[in-house]
């Protein structure tokens, strides 16, 4: 399945196994490509791949909640683990996206 | 593993962002001999984490790794080489961990260690770095000197293993 897919005005990113500065740098990036076309307003991060995530995961949610929120976008997390969530939880993060 | 046998490990690598990984997983494998919970495991590796990225893109200034994706950012100009010390000791159940760099050093630890402040917002840093280390693991200090370099000691008590039913 392809990591970046548009459905329905949604970007959806499928998130790396490991989520640390050095592969937060490249989601980042090709993230914010699509989130230049206008057709989307919202971006769901889907987890269920991710194993191990630091503090560069938070830095990519925060980084696109800045974006797309000013814009009346909304963010998603889905299939967040036990260990995600409570980074999730930990960094405040999830008192501004949804997670599923 | 008994109780009171001492047991340490050292590691120093190449301050590049690809060795991240190689870090966490290499202190995880260490403290396993603690037979430490899942969860445990996950606190130490999002702790050396959070230290390594830091040494590697703040002491050094070394943004993106130059591994498997090749790519040489532009970024990376501002870098220079370095190498990254992780030291790890095992006593009484507790793990020690040291991460150490030669860096630009911080001038201002208390203000670094803040949640949410972070001096690269350009890079899509949260700023949450020092306070995962806080949180997940029992014990940090800092001591840090601009020009000279930052060491990070972190502690964490595994409260799992087998050294509870050791006895005397």
């Amino acid at each position: 399945m392809e990591n970046y897919q548009v459905i329905d005005h949604c970007l959806m990113v499928k998130l790396p196994r490991e989520i640390d500065h050095y592969q937060a740098t490249y989601v980042c990036r090709e993230a914010d490509n699509y989130l230049l076309n206008p057709d989307v307003c919202h971006v769901v991060f889907d987890f269920e791949d991710t194993e191990f995530m630091d503090s560069s995961g938070i830095g990519i949610l925060m980084g696109r909640y800045k974006k797309i929120t000013p814009l009346g976008g909304k963010i998603y997390a889905i299939n967040a683990g036990k260990q995600i969530r409570r980074i999730l939880d930990l960094s405040g993060m999830s008192r501004l996206v949804e997670v599923l | 593993m008994k109780n009171d046998v001492k047991n340490e490990m050292q590691i120093t690598f190449d301050a590049i962002s690809s060795n991240e990984s190689f870090a966490r997983v290499a202190v995880a494998a260490f403290a396993s001999q603690l037979d430490p919970t899942v969860e445990e495991l996950d606190d130490v590796k999002t702790a050396v984490s959070e230290a390594v990225t830091n040494a590697i893109i703040h002491g050094y200034g070394n943004v993106a790794g130059c591994g498997k994706r090749g790519a040489i950012r532009h970024e990376e100009k501002e870098g220079r080489p370095g190498k990254v010390d992780v030291k790890c000791m095992l006593e009484n159940g507790v793990l020690t961990v040291t991460v150490e760099d030669q860096g630009k050093g911080i001038a201002d630890v208390a203000k670094a260690m803040e949640p949410l402040y972070t001096t690269r917002p350009d890079l899509d840093r949260s700023g949450m770095g020092f306070a995962f280390m806080e949180a997940f693991m029992d014990d940090l200090q800092v001591e840090s000197t601009v020009g000279v370099g930052t060491i990070v000691r972190m502690k964490k008590k595994m409260t799992s293993g087998p050294w509870i039913s050791a006895g005397e």
